[in-house]
């Protein structure tokens, strides 16, 4: 009994526990401080490194699993050749298989961008984690800038798109390349707008501390600003419906056309990647993060809530993924500068005004419930605007568009 | 030599080292790269003043948006992308000339300012001060408003040029 308590005692808080006795054997071996200090930050690297990298293999076998049974078909499965319970190692086969492959370096490529780029996007991707609350003790690293952070990395890896698409000597993927511009650059604002909307809420740009402030999670309190970062990170990470960097049918694969074997893996590992953190973005910045019942008497719950809400996210973002078509590259654009960038304007200006109001009317500090009533109030009243004023536009646009018709039969009628 | 003089060398000849990559590229594509190359070192050395907003900052406009609008101002220029042009042309003495005035003058006044030095640790609350001096009208409220109307009119400007009529 007595061991027993002792280790669940261990394993309520593990990867802290764990933590600390690699550190007390590192001390024990006769190590001066600093030096293992420096180990352990080594070593918090490594994991932090490859945790994206362990649940992108995951991730891959079961968009493909999902995407098959939503399609009536079977998916990655063990009836031909033996690929594990469910197919569950069909993604190590294809990672063993895209390693052994050959190197193929099309002719008139710019050498050094060209093999840069897929190192730069994996790098930017795995770079965001560093500051990833996965618990109440459990991040990388707390800066004090956290999601500024964040989104300078992803910002950043733009240039990488531009890297590959011009480099690889080809119409396609320099066309993909501009195209990735306009949308990435594009999708960033609205994207920018929210997280703005969020830190001012929270009143900080720590992650640790935004996952702190959201005692009611804040999807509930600003489900405007979550509807448009959820909708411009899909943008961001070139998923379905805003897809249009790769646009296989048009573009046969936009920027990475030339890149084959690994270094095509390197950027597919992106793409899956920064799905990844985008999805734990949402989770932390909307859902809470780790927060969630029973954190208090085992931390390792935190990382739990945490992994599942991450999963719940990538689950939205697979079945949209699977069931969309393609936006043609104006609407994209139509419906980023025309919808979402003003939406997101007037979304921080309200809900800045309401959540400085709050701070002004209540001296005395106000409940968190109270606060979350008001700001929940203030997005009802954005969506009711918002509706408002698309069917307005729609019924105009639908009496230009009877009235053209109206001119198209009378100029018929005078022509016969 | 302690660890962060080591890093300070690192990033200080990674930000030279680009800059001069630069000026000699053959390919104007090239001298964009290695401009963001230069941006990244400082950036390194902003993390090591203890000033993190300023590194992500650098990374964010400089990279993320300055570098992408000179690359796609460099492929939307007609036979930039391609051939190898000529690294001078007949001005040159007239440009080398003005740099080597303005490397005077900077360097000189670099030596001449009496630089503060402290070896107190950067405050913790770097941030929310900064913020609060930006809006602050004894501060630099009047400047940072005035950044953002030109930003405002750039952004006014480019819809009004782009607009069909």
């Amino acid at each position: 009994m007595e061991s027993l308590s002792r280790f669940l005692a261990f394993l309520a808080d593990a990867i802290v526990n764990i933590g600390d006795w690699i550190r007390g054997l590192l001390l024990g071996a006769g190590l001066a401080d600093p030096w293992v200090s420096l180990i352990m930050k080594a070593i918090g690297a490594i994991v932090v490194a490859f945790f994206p990298l362990m649940v992108v293999i995951f991730l891959i076998w079961a968009y493909r699993k999902v995407a098959a049974r939503m399609q009536g078909r079977l998916g990655p499965n063990s009836s031909g050749t033996w690929a594990g319970p469910y197919g569950i190692l069909q993604t190590f086969a294809d990672a063993i298989k895209m390693l052994t492959k050959e190197d193929i370096r099309p002719q008139g490529i710019d050498k050094i961008p060209y093999n840069l780029a897929p190192i730069l996007v994996v790098f930017a991707s795995i770079a965001t984690w560093a500051v990833m609350p996965f618990g109440p003790k459990l991040i990388g690293t707390d800066l004090n800038i956290g999601i500024f952070y964040i989104l300078a990395f992803s910002s950043a890896a733009l240039v990488v798109f531009l890297m590959a698409g011009w480099s690889s000597n080809n119409k396609y993927a320099t066309v993909g390349a501009f195209r990735s511009v306009a949308q990435l650059i594009g999708y960033e604002i609205p994207q920018l707008l929210a997280v703005l909307t969020v830190v001012m809420v929270t009143g900080s740009l720590r992650m640790q501390e935004i996952v702190g402030q959201q005692k009611i999670p804040l999807l509930f309190q600003l489900p405007v600003t979550a509807f448009i970062f959820f909708l411009a990170s899909m943008a961001e990470v070139n998923a379905r419906p805003f897809e249009l960097l790769e646009a296989e049918s048009e573009l046969v694969c936009g920027y990475f056309i030339e890149y084959s074997g690994m270094k095509f893996g390197m950027f597919y590992l992106g793409e899956f990647m920064n799905s990844t953190a985008v999805a734990a973005l949402f989770a932390t910045l909307f859902l809470g993060g780790w927060r969630g019942p029973w954190v208090e008497q085992a931390p390792i719950m935190g990382t739990i809530w945490f992994l599942v809400k991450m999963a719940l996210m990538l689950l939205v973002w697979m079945l949209i993924q699977i069931t969309l078509p393609r936006l043609r590259i104006d609407q994209m654009l139509a419906f980023n500068w025309k919808f979402l960038v003003p939406l997101a304007l007037a979304n921080l200006c309200i809900i800045g005004l309401v959540n400085k109001g709050i701070t002004e009317w209540f001296p005395g500090g106000v409940s968190a419930w109270t606060r979350a009533g008001i700001l929940l109030m203030a997005n009802v009243g954005i969506f009711l605007a918002t509706w408002g004023i698309l069917a307005a536009l729609e019924r105009r646009e639908q009496r230009r568009r009877e009235a053209w018709r109206a001119a198209q039969v009378g100029e018929v009628e005078v022509s016969a | 030599m302690t660890v962060q003089q080591v890093l300070f060398f690192l990033f200080g000849a990674i930000a030279l080292g680009a800059a001069i990559g630069m000026v000699t590229a053959r390919k104007v594509f090239h001298a964009a790269l290695w401009m963001l190359l230069a941006f990244f070192g400082v950036a390194g050395l902003y993390v090591l003043l203890e000033a993190p907003f300023f590194a992500a900052a650098q990374l964010f406009v400089y990279m993320g948006a300055i570098g992408v609008l000179i690359i796609y101002a460099i492929m939307l220029t007609r036979g930039m992308m391609r051939q190898r042009l000529p690294r001078v042309n007949d001005q040159w003495w007239f440009a080398g000339l003005l740099a080597a005035v303005l490397l005077v003058v900077l360097v000189w006044l670099v030596w001449q300012h009496p630089w503060a030095t402290t070896t107190a640790a950067a405050p913790e609350d770097s941030l929310n001060r900064l913020g609060l001096t930006l809006v602050d009208p004894e501060g630099f409220a009047l400047p940072f408003e005035v950044a953002s109307v030109l930003l405002v009119m750039a952004l006014i400007g480019a819809v009004t040029i782009v607009r069909e009529r």
